[in-house]
């Protein structure tokens, strides 16, 4: 049982660290501000998401698990609502105002 | 090299590069951001050191309230009302001199450390049943060291009342102008209105369980404090007066406590700042609770800036 939650945590995690390599990929190509923070939105929502689901598995307690899933909630309303302020930021202002 | 050190390794590389660049991005905007990012790496690089209340306050204050702090007086600088004066280059040759100093003297610290570390650690662990808390940390902060911690205390209240005697005569006991944003921002809105349920019980939760694990009152204090920040500046509450009654209050409340329990301390236990036998752990707790309101009153005043307009009647 464990063998197959291992398997699990290392799938989720590699997965995630993927999307935030792709993230950060996206972050440095992109051509203009929109577009990067679409890149950054999928590491925040993807990225973590995937590397919190495959470390639920390793967690020792409820608790624990409850507290990892909470700050995914948390990073993914921040991180929301942050791209929403620099993308009204852009939209009034420009991309250097 | 084992996992844990080439990340170590790269952590220290990336904190060197952060910090580097964090002198030599242009513009000041561009330099806070950096120092943000460098409290954040600073803070996991703490955690790395088995530190987590010091990673805990370098996130919270040296990350977030220090970063604030910094973009209030970036955006202030910018506004136009401001003298313009170009630094000479004595002063910059003196201000440069001094940080060489003040390098020279740490890097001899660091190159030669004495051979045996001097550490008061394990007296430090012997001595904390009787107070009754469980996180050494603690301990030191309010049995060990408590007249330290009250004077911490006492020096927010004077960075405080230093931001709050920049106010111009008309605007005295009048209201902080913190305003980021000119019309109401609806996410931003959103934010506040679903965040500080959270965040209340997270900073209550932090000051709570520094008593026996990582986490206290300048912690959960900061998080208290960026939560009625977030809702200052989403609009939805105004910063209050600064002739307040009850704001006055509560930013003294905590330090006044810690120094009645202090001077009691005198007649109960036979020393300043001293605690009673049994009474320790619940002094200790009441003395946080407060200092916890204390301080987040006193740090979200300091972010909202001097007053700058008039009270309304």
């Amino acid at each position: 049982m464990s063998l197959v939650m291992d398997i699990w945590t290392i799938c989720a995690v590699s997965a995630g660290a993927l999307f935030f390599l792709a993230g950060t990929v996206g972050l440095l190509r992109f051509p203009d501000t929109l577009t990067r923070l679409h890149a950054l939105t999928k590491v925040d929502n993807l990225g973590l998401g995937l590397i919190t689901l495959g470390l639920l598995p390793q967690t020792s307690s409820l608790l624990l698990a409850v507290k990892l899933v909470i700050v995914w909630l948390l990073v993914q309303l921040s991180g929301a609502v942050v791209t929403q302020l620099v993308a009204g930021a852009i939209r009034q202002h420009g991309a250097d105002g | 090299m084992s996992i844990a050190s080439v990340f170590d390794i790269a952590l220290v590389a990336l904190i060197l590069a952060i910090g580097a660049s964090t002198i030599l991005v242009r513009t000041a905007f561009a330099a806070v951001v950096m120092f943000a990012v460098y409290g954040l790496l600073l803070s996991i690089a703490w955690v790395r050191l088995h530190a987590v209340d010091v990673a805990l306050t370098e996130a919270a204050i040296g990350g977030g309230m220090t970063g604030l702090l910094l973009l209030g007086a970036v955006a202030r600088s910018r506004s136009d009302d401001v003298d313009r004066v170009r630094v000479g280059y004595p002063v910059r040759l003196a201000a440069g001199g001094l940080c060489a100093l003040v390098v020279a003297g740490l890097a001899i610290v660091v190159l030669h450390p004495p051979a045996a570390v001097p550490t008061l650690a394990p007296v430090v662990m012997e001595n904390l049943p009787p107070s009754g808390l469980g996180n050494p940390v603690a301990g030191v902060l309010f049995v060990f060291r408590a007249l330290d911690t009250l004077l911490e205390k006492v020096v927010v209240l004077l960075a405080l009342l230093g931001v709050w005697s920049l106010a111009p005569d008309r605007a005295w006991g009048g209201t902080p102008g913190l305003q980021v944003y000119a019309k109401p921002d609806p996410p931003l809105i959103f934010l506040a209105q679903l965040l500080p349920p959270v965040g209340i019980v997270f900073g209550i939760y932090m000051c709570w369980v520094g008593a026996k694990d990582p986490g206290g009152a300048f912690q959960g204090g900061t998080v208290l404090a960026a939560m009625w920040l977030l809702v200052i500046v989403a609009g939805l509450q105004k910063a209050p007066a600064i002739s307040r009654l009850w704001l006055r209050g509560l930013l003294i409340a905590g330090p006044m406590l810690f120094l009645a329990i202090g001077l009691a301390g005198w007649v109960f236990a036979d020393a300043f700042l001293a605690y009673p036998e049994g009474y320790a752990k619940p002094l200790i707790v009441a003395v946080e609770a407060t200092l916890t309101l204390s301080i987040a009153v006193a740090l979200a005043m300091l972010a909202a800036g001097p007053p700058e307009r008039a009270q309304q009647q």
